[in-house]
């Protein structure tokens, strides 16, 4: 496999940069600091430092018994980003880009989110690091995630309603990148995921491979062998990338679970890479939904942090060449393995990491029990309570376990 | 045959489709009996990154009644047979020009007179190939400096073909009260490096930044300040008894902001 991306920021055909030319500079800028701080020592125990003294790192690998006896295949075990400060793996790459914006002596934070959980994480070290944080996020998005919208203010970040397009991250995306282009000047942007021109996806993805290596340090020391098969939910992209990086080179299979949402022979779906074509978003030529004459699609699922029309470039090209294969799993799959993992478990995924655990169960059933299958369980679902409870019809105050 | 133009230039922009696609042919004729030397026709966009609210509106009210990039570069075709002369420039984002075909796009552009080509998300990186096409179909590759540019300006301005498109300050298209009290040096220094005329856009919206900068460079864009009014104007554009006077108003407004162009310049 060649080493990607190239100089220009390409990922195969792949990746690059679509973007106004204010934003040149401010990404040859960050480009040139980011190959720095990757290279300075210094900068990479400080990140781990905070990493571990901060966030909680590293989070553990949980083997799953009772779902592993329920499903009645392969081995099944969860990397546990769900245990870090905020509750998702966002938080390593918020840390990561934090620690470059203080570096480039930037202490405006400008960030988009969906779900909420890059929002917190960009607010989290914003806090952290003394910095102020605008948040953009879609108006229907801030209806379906006001948990995190309030978190977000308690942290001391400003939350921007977006109002157009459908109201969600596509949109919220789009509303950032405008206010980057008049701010560049003094703001650093914080992409949330493995999205965005060039070096954007280099970087989040290589503040999000601390998943892929511990988890392989973890595994190894387990099972005395890598994992057969690793799954892991996609909507841009981040935690999938980071947990796949360190094993692209090894005999591992490795799944990518797109949101298939109402299903994806239905326009209500996030399945990108399934039902997408090429083209150029937020900066980036990848695989997107998109109608015949370009205009970008909205896209839908059930988990906020999944309905991104695009994804990330690395993933495309991944998928491009083979080496990682994709699939989806629809808003009821992705339901049922919510409550599946709750109730075998007791531990409650973020919906986006149901997508993951519903595939994961499927896999693991057909594989032999000598076999093993890591699941990245992204975040917990704390988050996506209300969405379970109004998905599942349950009224306020009735007993969730008996609904569904 | 390349895009020559002369300065002083006044370079309107209006949406392809807002409010319709008939209304969009009587503002182009307006505009050119306004004054306009090059009308820059813009390709409604569903994800337009460099664009204003006012443009983004606009955009949304054109993609409600159906344009589309194919129909945008066939609007100038019927533009032409409507009379309009002026060169027609396509400001249009580049994903709906890879999906169309780069090709196809180009060829289409020129079969339907246009006269250049302007993609604000294709940097001057990621630009050579289409530049190339262009120049076999003689469609210009319009190129953009901002004041970020710095070091680029220079790399920039050498590959400029037609005119050169300055941003003026940092932000998305839209109306702004003040423009950087810098905006005069920079354009000086991009005058420098250019051989093509250096036209400034981005926020301008009254006659007295236009009479202000055509001191310092060789043509205006207006855009989202006529946008704006082509909204406020709209009803009253789609009704066939209040169209004339609405066109009329249109460019009597146009006509305001282009008139100090035609005025003698104090230091050129």
């Amino acid at each position: 496999m060649e080493r990607v991306p190239n100089e220009y920021g390409r990922f195969g055909d792949f990746g690059g940069k679509f973007v106004p030319e204010t934003l040149m500079l401010p990404l040859e800028e960050i480009e040139a600091e980011l190959d720095k701080a990757l290279a300075d020592e210094s900068f990479k125990q400080e990140y781990i430092r905070i990493l571990q003294h901060y966030s909680g790192r590293p989070t553990p690998l949980t083997f799953a018994p009772n779902l592993t006896r329920q499903v009645g295949g392969a081995k099944i075990y969860l990397k546990r980003e769900d245990l870090n400060h905020t509750g998702a793996h966002k938080i390593n790459n918020a840390i990561g880009q934090a620690l470059l914006a203080k570096r480039m002596g930037k202490k405006k934070l400008i960030a988009e989110t969906g779900a909420g959980q890059h929002g917190v994480a960009a607010a989290t070290v914003a806090a952290h690091f003394g910095m102020d944080c605008i948040v953009f996020m879609g108006e229907e998005d801030i209806k379906r995630q006001e948990l995190n919208v309030f978190r977000m203010k308690l942290l001391g970040a400003e939350v921007v309603p977006v109002s157009s397009g459908n109201r969600t991250l596509k949109d919220a995306t789009n509303e950032a990148i405008r206010y980057w282009v008049a701010h560049c000047d003094d703001h650093f942007y914080m992409i949330g995921s493995v999205v965005g021109p060039h070096p954007y996806p280099k970087m989040v993805r290589e503040f999000q491979r601390v998943i892929g290596d511990e988890a392989k340090k973890q595994f190894l020391a387990r099972e005395g062998k890598l994992p057969n098969v690793i799954v892991a939910c996609v909507g841009g992209g981040s935690n999938a990338i980071g947990m796949f990086y360190p094993f692209l080179q090894d005999d591992v299979r490795l799944v990518g679970v797109e949101a298939a949402g109402k299903g994806i022979d239905t326009p209500h779906h996030a399945a990108t890479i399934t039902k997408g074509t090429k083209g150029v978003i937020h900066g980036a030529m990848t695989y997107l939904l998109q109608d015949e004459y370009g205009q970008i699609l909205e896209p839908y699922s059930i988990s906020a942090g999944l309905d991104y029309p695009g994804v990330g470039p690395e993933h495309a090209y991944l998928a491009s060449i083979g080496r990682v294969r994709y699939e989806s799993a629809t808003d009821d799959e992705a339901v049922a393995a919510f409550q599946l993992l709750a109730q075998t478990e007791g531990i409650i995924p973020a919906i986006e990491s149901a997508h993951a655990v519903a595939k994961a169960v499927e896999l693991a059933r057909e594989m032999p029990p000598d076999e093993t299958v890591l699941i990245c369980l992204s975040g917990r679902g704390d988050k996506d309570v209300q969405t379970m409870m109004r998905h599942l019809g349950a009224r306020e105050g009735e007993d969730i376990a008996t609904v569904g | 045959m390349p895009l020559s133009v002369n300065p002083p230039l006044f370079i309107p922009f209006i949406v392809a489709g807002d409010p319709t696609p008939d209304v969009t042919i009587d503002l182009a004729l307006a505009l050119e009996e306004a004054g306009a030397d090059i009308l820059e026709l813009g390709v409604p966009y569903s994800d337009p990154l460099a664009d204003g609210p006012t443009i983004q509106r606009a955009a949304a009210r054109a993609l409600d009644g159906g344009m589309t990039l194919p129909k945008a570069i066939q609007l100038i075709g019927e533009m032409r047979k409507k009379g309009v002369n002026i060169p027609i420039i396509l400001f249009t984002y580049y994903n709906p020009v890879l999906q169309l075909g780069e090709e196809s796009f180009f060829a289409l552009a020129q079969e339907n007179g246009a006269d250049g080509v302007l993609i604000p998300d294709l940097p001057f990186e990621e630009s050579s190939p289409l530049r190339e096409l262009g120049e076999r179909f003689g469609l210009p590759l319009i190129s953009l400096v901002a004041p970020t540019s710095k070091q680029r300006i220079e790399r920039i301005a050498s590959a400029a073909q037609g005119f050169l498109y300055c941003v003026s300050s940092l932000g998305v298209t839209g109306v702004r009260e003040t423009l950087p009290e810098t905006l005069g040096d920079f354009l000086r220094e991009v005058k420098q490096h250019s051989r093509v005329p250096v036209a400034v856009g981005f926020g301008i919206s009254t006659p007295g930044q236009v009479a202000m900068l055509k001191e310092v460079c060789d043509g205006v864009v207006v855009g989202s300040a006529l946008v704006q009014k082509v909204e406020q104007l709209a009803l009253r554009l789609q009704k066939p008894d209040e169209r004339e006077a609405a066109v009329a108003e249109f460019a009597a407004y146009t006509r305001s902001l282009a008139a100090p162009l035609r005025e003698p310049c104090s230091s050129r």
